[in-house]
């Protein structure tokens, strides 16, 4: 029962450790998808409702790479690269038509793009839940009191990794300063020579590679299934709304925060309600920071 | 129009409405499906078409409407552990009276509760503006469904059962259909009356610019709260009746279903022109049978063509068909056409 569980904390505090560390963990691998999020919304101006299901197909790479016999752990580069065309035909396809619509309109067609990919997936890969065995030892801890997954480090290693590798290609390359003088004015982009279409095109790409690199760290560490991918979304929305656009050091931050307050909602109210955890939370948060500014008459926008 | 001619346009569109179920029994539960499927996007476009907020969450007021109604009348005339053991059983056949009272409470009892959500959750939420107010109504429906996912005493996962439909009624098509038409159309009259007079100003007004409304005085919150209060109570009665029509309440996939109705009654509107009061209905109409032949052409893909269309709905006709023909033809609708022919517009090389 839920509430035996909050005595059980009380009890064994060392079990708050492994919830903790557990939360720690997976919150590096929401992060990653926020910090996707927040480019294409930073950059784009479009709130990308399919992220969740770039997630879960970069997944479904590492699920098939392990299905023929090489290790998941390559799932990593060939989600990129996959979910990197997969990104750029769904711009030419469909994105661009979008971009300099209302914000409505680009929310309402990702999130159809986004049930249409679910029920694709449905279709071509079964409704079947899948996991990919990494076949790595556990570490134990504090007198075998702690258990954590080897996995799951890594995952967390490669996910921060891949946000610092994106950080150095936004300063450092040629077409990350591009991505950064679009976000910041995309006529004035445009009028020095930029090709703001290629920029976006991308752009888009980049954040369904980053979203498929951690949907094949998501498909080690957890499990996949063809309709998990909107509370990705949700969770990635969160975080951009709790950290900002354009702050990375706080994007972490509230990955990790997001991932230890689930895990142990999670533990407390029942696995049953950690989705709906993490949907309430939305709300909340959204409800609290409107009431914030509300009370200076300004209001969320 | 002259009045003669519109009397009998309503008569015949009357009559036709009313024999449609008895000439096509076949299609009834069809039928009664396209009304629900009026209801819902004729209430949505209250808020999002009318007064600009974009809203994914009224499917909460549908699955609570389902929820509560079929709640009331398991708990009026059976205690639970009786229910669970003959539910869908023969002996748990209602006698008329019986059902029709249990129903009609529920019906009542859940448009009550949807509203007092309703008017609790605006408070809460309805001050965000444009698409957080979107986003924290699609988070608002999924998290019920996984709310109501968990909770025992409604079944949780693995859902709950409504009573009989008792014989005697006569079909359950039929019943349902005529109960979604009068529904329908009350909704529809009471709308046309409120959007002809000072309060669809006002929501036209919180459309256009909130701030300037605000103002010039007008109570915007007490608006908003009161159009999605209105929405949420037509909503719970087509709720209500869909959870008999269909006879079992899966909590993801039939109450608080925001990856089907919950979308397409957003699309429904869009579809048709939101923002108007035929919109809405001839994007029902058109959506509904789309549906249906999808169902019978891409069979076991049709899911995959539903989520298609959405994005071509979206993408091609966001102004929707009542939209392209006030651009095409905005005489007929009242608009004074400006000397130099306004869609003769120089092609601006890009």
């Amino acid at each position: 029962m839920p509430m035996s569980n909050l005595t059980l904390l009380f009890e064994a505090p060392i079990f708050s450790v492994q919830l903790l560390l557990d939360g720690l963990l997976i919150g590096g691998i929401f992060a990653l998808a926020a910090f996707g999020m927040a480019l294409v919304w930073g950059v784009m101006n479009v709130i990308n409702i399919t992220q969740g299901e770039f997630v879960i197909l970069g997944g479904y790479v590492g699920y098939f790479l392990a299905e023929a016999g090489i290790h998941p752990m390559f799932g990593v580069p060939a989600a990129v690269v996959v979910l990197y065309v997969v990104g750029w035909a769904l711009y030419r396809l469909v994105i661009f038509r979008i971009v300099d619509k209302d914000l409505f309109i680009s929310l309402l067609a990702t999130f159809g793009l986004s049930i249409l990919a679910q029920q694709l997936m449905n279709e071509v890969f079964g409704a079947d839940i899948r996991t990919a065995e990494s076949g790595l030892a556990n570490v134990y801890l504090f007198a075998n009191q702690v258990t954590v997954a080897e996995i799951k480090i890594i995952a967390f290693v490669i996910a921060l990794l891949l946000g610092a590798f994106l950080v150095v290609f936004l300063r450092k390359t040629r077409m990350g300063q591009a991505i950064r003088a679009t976000a910041q004015n995309a006529r004035a982009a445009r009028i020095l020579g930029i090709d703001t279409d290629k920029v976006y095109a991308t752009t888009y790409a980049l954040n369904a590679a980053i979203c498929g690199a951690a949907g094949a760290l998501v498909v080690m560490t957890w499990i996949i299934h063809p309709y998990v991918g909107l509370i990705y979304t949700v969770r990635a929305f969160m975080i951009v709304v709790v950290a900002g656009l354009g702050n990375l050091a706080a994007v972490v931050a509230a990955g990790l925060g997001l991932g230890i307050a689930e895990n142990f909602a999670g533990f407390l109210l029942g696995a049953e309600f950690q989705a709906a955890f993490v949907f309430s939370l939305l709300v909340v948060i959204l409800a609290w920071r409107h009431l914030r500014l509300s009370r200076q008459r300004k209001y969320l926008k | 129009m002259t009045t003669p001619l519109k009397t009998l346009i309503v008569a015949a569109a009357g009559v036709l409405m009313l024999a449609a179920p008895v000439l096509a029994p076949a299609y009834q539960n069809q039928l009664a499906m396209l009304w629900v499927m009026v209801i819902l996007s004729l209430t949505w476009d209250i808020v999002g078409g009318q007064m600009g907020y974009n809203s994914f969450g009224n499917i909460v007021f549908f699955g609570v409407g389902m929820y509560v109604a079929a709640v009331v009348q398991r708990d009026l005339y059976f205690d639970i552990e009786r229910f669970a053991e003959v539910a869908g059983g023969v002996e748990s056949m209602l006698p008329p009276g019986d059902y029709l009272t249990g129903f009609g409470l529920g019906a009542l009892s859940g448009a009550a509760a949807a509203v007092l959500l309703a008017a609790v959750l605006g408070t809460a939420i309805l001050g965000m503006r444009g698409h957080y107010f979107a986003i924290c109504t699609l988070g608002l429906g999924i998290a019920a469904g996984e709310i109501a996912n968990g909770i025992d005493y409604i079944g949780a996962g693995s859902g709950m059962v409504t009573p009989l439909f008792p014989d005697a009624l006569g079909a359950r098509g039929m019943f349902f259909c005529y109960y979604f038409m009068a529904i329908a159309v009350i909704a529809f009259l009471v709308l046309r009356w409120l959007y002809a007079g000072r309060f669809g100003l006002a929501l036209n007004a919180i459309r256009d610019d909130e701030d300037k409304a605000e103002a010039m005085g007008l109570h915007t919150t007490r608006y908003k709260i009161v159009a999605w209060s209105l929405a949420a109570f037509f909503v719970a009665l087509a709720g209500a009746g869909v959870g008999n029509l269909i006879g079992f309440i899966d909590p993801i996939d039939v109450a608080f279903a925001g990856a089907t109705f919950g979308v397409w009654m957003v699309l429904m509107a869009i579809l048709g022109g939101k923002g108007t009061l035929w919109g809405p209905i001839i994007g029902a109409v058109i959506f509904h049978v789309t549906q249906e032949l999808f169902w019978t052409y891409f069979l076991g893909w049709q899911r995959v063509a539903l989520g298609a269309l959405i994005v071509i709905i979206v993408v091609f006709v966001p102004q929707g068909i009542m939209g392209w023909m006030r651009e095409r033809w905005p005489e007929r609708f009242g608009h004074r056409i400006a000397e130099s022919p306004v869609r003769a517009r120089p092609e601006v090389a890009s």
